[in-house]
C-alpha cells in the first residue's frame, strides 16, 4: 500500500523536477532568488505566484472530479468574482468586496450543485451554461470596462508578502492544508471517492451522494472565487473579457496531470497542486526561453504528452516487458 | 419689392434651408460588433456622439459578436430603407451576398475599423479604417527619437499570436529598428493583449535580461499589457518612464494615469472616431455626390507626457473604455 502510494506521485514529481531542470538550461538564472521590497524575487516564485490561480482552481476540480463530475465554469466564475470585488473595494470597504465576491463564488457552486445534484443534468452541460453565462455576468457587472481599484489591503492580496513568500501562495497553501484536514481527516474524503467510483452503490451503502456532489460544486465555486480575487488583486483592476479565460481548462490538466481520472474515484489533492506547478513551471520556462511566441503551444502539448505518456500504466508495462526481453 | 425679387429670395431661403434639412433626414444603421473591448465601447459611444453633431440618425445593432447578426442586421436596415449603411465586420468573409442586397437596394455602405476580403471591394463604398502597420511605425520613430544614437535594447510584448493587427503593429517597429542600429530587439513575447498576460511575460522578461538593467525601453502592442509591464517593472524595483522607457498603442484611458505618474512615456492613438469621417464621407456622398477614396485612414496620433495626460484622461474616461 504504502509502496503503490509513493510510485504514484513518483511520474508526477520527476516530470516536475525535469521540467525545472530544463527552465535552468534555458535560463541559466532560474533559481536565482532575492529580496525585493520584502518579497522573494525569482523565476521560481513566478512559477508559485503565477501557478497560484490554476492552483486553487484545481484543487476544487479534483474534486468534483473525483465525483465523476467536471466543472467548465470555474474561469467565469472567477471573472464574476473579480468584478464584483474590484468594484465594491473602492467604494463599500475591501472586506465587504471580498466577502460579497466569495459568497457570489459559493453561490454559482450552489447552482452548479443544484443542476447536477438534484436536477441530474449531465456535469459537462450543467456547468457550461454557467461558463457562457457567467462570462456575460461578468461583463454586465464591470459593464465591458477594465475596473481598476487601488484600495491598499486588496492590492496586497496580489502583490504583498508573508515573511518574503507572495500572498497568492500562501494562500493556496492555506487552501490546501484546510482542504486536506477536512476530506482526509475525515471520511469525506473516503465518500467522495465512493460516489466517484459508483454513486448507485455508494447511495444504497447509505452515502448521501447529493449532499457530496452538492458540496464539492460549492467548494469548486468557492476556491474560483478566491482565485478571482487573487488575479482581480495581481493587476489591480477586473479584466471581465480575459480573467480567468480558458483556465478551466488548464485546471482539468492540472488534475489529470496529477493521476486523477475523469471517471472518478480516488484523488489526490497534493498531486493535482504538482500539476498546476508542472504547467506553470512549463508556461514560465517557454517565457524564458526567448523562443518566438509561435511556438508557445507546441512546446505546451509536447509536454504535456510527455507527461501523459510517463504515467501510462500500458506503456509502462510495454517499457517493463521489452527490457526484460532485452536482457 | 417686385413678385419675382420676392420669389427669387423665398426659393433662395429655401435652398438653404433644404440643405442641413436633408442632413437632418438621413438615417444611417450602424451593425457594430458587440461589446468584445473598451475600445469597442467607446466606438459605439463616439458614434453616437458624432452623429447627433451632423444631425444623423443612427440605428445601432449590437451583434453580439456573431456574423449571423451582423448579416440580419444589415437586411433589417435594407427592409428600413435607411441612407447609408455602417458595418464593423466581426470577420472578413462571408459578406458578399448581404452587400450584393445593399448594393441592389442603392445603399452605401461604410465599413468601420475593419476590411472585409478582395472580393467584396466593389460592394462597399469606402473603409474607415487605422494603418495597424503605421501605429507600429509612430512608436518606433517616438522611440529612435527619443533614445537619438544611444544603443537602446527593446523588449516586445505581442499582441495575439495570428491576430492581423499583432503582426502589423510588430512589422511597422521592426521596420524602424532595421533604420537604426542602435535599436536591438532582445526578446519578443506573446501578452495575448491583456494585462495579467503582459504582467507576465513582462517578469519573465526582467528575470531574463538580468533583473532588467539592461532594458533600456518596451514596446506593447496595446496600452493593456503595458499597465501590466509597467506593475511587473515596479515590483522589480524598476522605474518605468525613467530606467525604462515605455510606447505603446490604442491610447485607452488608463495609460494617462500612468504617463501623469510618470510612468508611462508614449501611446499612439488608436481612435474610436471611425464614425465621424464615415458621417462626412456618407454626407458628402448624399448631398454633392461626391464618391470618397476607397481608403480612408484614420490619424494614429502620438500622446506623450507633453500633452496633458490628466486632461485627456478626463476626455476619455466617460466614452467606456
Amino acid at each position: 500500500m504504502t509502496f503503490s502510494l509513493q510510485r504514484r506521485g513518483l511520474a508526477q514529481i520527476i516530470a516536475l523536477l525535469v521540467i525545472l531542470a530544463v527552465d535552468r538550461i534555458v535560463s541559466p538564472q532560474f533559481f536565482d532568488l532575492r529580496l525585493q521590497d520584502g518579497r522573494l524575487f525569482g523565476s521560481l516564485i513566478d512559477v508559485l505566484n503565477r501557478g497560484a490561480p490554476v492552483a486553487l482552481l484545481s484543487l476544487g476540480m479534483v474534486l468534483v472530479i473525483a465525483t465523476r463530475g467536471i466543472d467548465l465554469s470555474v474561469g467565469a466564475v472567477m471573472a464574476i468574482s473579480g468584478a464584483i470585488a474590484a468594484s465594491l473595494a473602492d467604494s463599500h470597504g475591501v472586506p465587504l468586496a471580498i466577502a460579497v465576491a466569495l459568497g457570489a463564488g459559493l453561490l454559482c457552486g450552489l447552482w452548479n450543485g443544484f443542476l447536477v445534484a438534484v436536477l441530474g443534468i449531465q456535469p459537462i452541460v450543467a456547468t457550461l451554461i454557467l461558463m457562457v453565462a457567467g462570462r456575460g455576468i461578468a461583463q454586465l457587472i464591470t459593464e465591458g470596462r477594465i475596473v481598476t481599484f487601488t484600495a491598499p489591503d486588496f492590492v496586497w492580496l496580489g502583490n504583498g508578502a508573508v515573511l518574503g513568500v507572495p500572498v497568492p501562495v500562501v494562500i493556496v497553501l492555506g487552501m490546501l492544508v484546510i482542504t486536506g484536514a477536512v476530506v482526509r481527516g475525515s471520511a469525506l474524503g473516503l465518500l467522495i471517492e465512493a460516489t466517484g467510483g459508483n454513486a448507485r452503490a455508494s447511495e444504497l451503502a447509505g452515502i448521501g451522494t447529493r449532499a457530496m456532489i452538492l458540496a464539492v460544486y460549492v467548494w469548486c465555486g468557492l476556491c474560483a472565487a478566491l482565485a478571482g480575487v487573487i488575479a482581480a488583486a495581481d493587476i489591480m483592476g477586473a479584466d471581465a473579457n480575459n480573467a480567468g479565460l480558458w483556465l478551466e481548462l488548464d485546471a482539468i490538466l492540472a488534475v489529470v496531470i496529477g493521476g486523477t481520472s475523469l471517471f472518478g474515484g480516488r484523488f489526490s489533492l497534493v498531486l493535482a497542486m504538482v500539476g498546476a506547478l508542472i504547467i506553470q513551471a512549463m508556461n514560465t520556462g517557454i517565457l524564458l526561453s526567448g523562443y518566438p511566441p509561435e511556438f508557445n503551444l507546441v512546446v505546451k502539448a509536447a509536454v504535456v504528452l510527455i507527461v501523459l505518456l510517463l504515467q501510462s500504466p500500458r506503456l509502462a508495462s510495454a517499457g517493463a516487458a521489452l527490457w526484460r526481453a532485452r536482457s | 419689392m417686385t413678385i419675382k425679387a420676392l420669389l427669387a429670395a423665398t426659393a433662395l431661403a429655401a435652398t438653404t434651408l433644404s440643405l442641413p434639412a436633408v442632413a437632418a433626414e438621413l438615417t444611417v444603421g450602424f451593425s457594430q460588433i458587440g461589446s468584445e473591448s473598451g475600445w469597442r465601447a467607446a466606438e459605439t459611444t463616439v458614434s453616437k456622439s458624432e452623429a447627433a453633431k451632423r444631425k444623423v440618425n443612427l440605428k445601432i445593432a449590437d451583434a453580439q459578436q456573431k456574423q449571423e447578426n451582423q448579416i440580419k442586421a444589415i437586411r433589417s436596415f435594407v427592409a428600413q430603407g435607411v441612407d447609408a449603411i455602417f458595418l464593423a465586420p466581426v470577420v472578413s468573409s462571408g459578406w458578399d451576398a448581404v452587400l450584393k442586397e445593399a448594393k441592389e437596394a442603392k445603399i452605401p455602405v461604410v465599413l468601420l475599423d475593419r476590411d472585409i476580403d478582395p472580393s467584396g471591394k466593389e460592394l462597399y463604398l469606402t473603409a474607415v479604417t487605422s494603418d495597424s502597420v503605421q501605429e507600429g511605425a509612430v512608436a518606433g520613430e517616438w522611440l529612435a527619437k527619443t533614445v537619438g544614437a544611444k544603443a537602446c535594447n527593446v523588449v516586445e510584448l505581442q499582441g495575439t499570436v495570428g491576430a492581423s493587427v499583432a503582426a502589423n503593429r510588430k512589422k511597422g517597429f521592426d521596420s524602424v529598428v532595421a533604420k537604426h542600429a542602435n535599436l536591438k530587439v532582445v526578446r519578443s513575447q506573446t501578452g495575448d493583449f491583456t494585462r495579467a498576460k503582459g504582467k507576465e511575460v513582462m517578469e519573465s522578461f526582467i528575470k531574463a535580461e538580468g533583473g532588467g538593467k539592461s532594458l533600456c525601453a518596451v514596446y506593447a502592442h496595446n496600452d493593456d499589457m503595458m499597465v501590466g509591464a509597467i506593475q511587473a517593472m515596479k515590483e522589480a524595483g524598476l522605474k518605468p518612464g525613467k530606467d525604462v522607457l515605455t510606447v505603446s498603442i490604442d491610447a485607452v484611458p488608463d495609460i494617462f494615469k500612468a504617463m501623469a505618474a510618470g510612468e508611462a512615456n508614449a501611446t499612439v492613438e488608436l481612435t474610436p472616431n471611425m464614425a465621424g469621417p464615415a458621417l462626412d464621407a456618407i454626407i458628402a456622398y448624399k448631398g454633392k455626390g461626391t464618391t470618397p477614396p476607397k481608403w480612408i485612414q484614420t490619424e494614429s496620433k502620438l500622446y506623450t507626457a507633453a500633452d496633458d495626460p490628466m486632461k485627456v484622461y478626463d476626455s476619455k474616461k466617460g466614452l467606456g473604455y
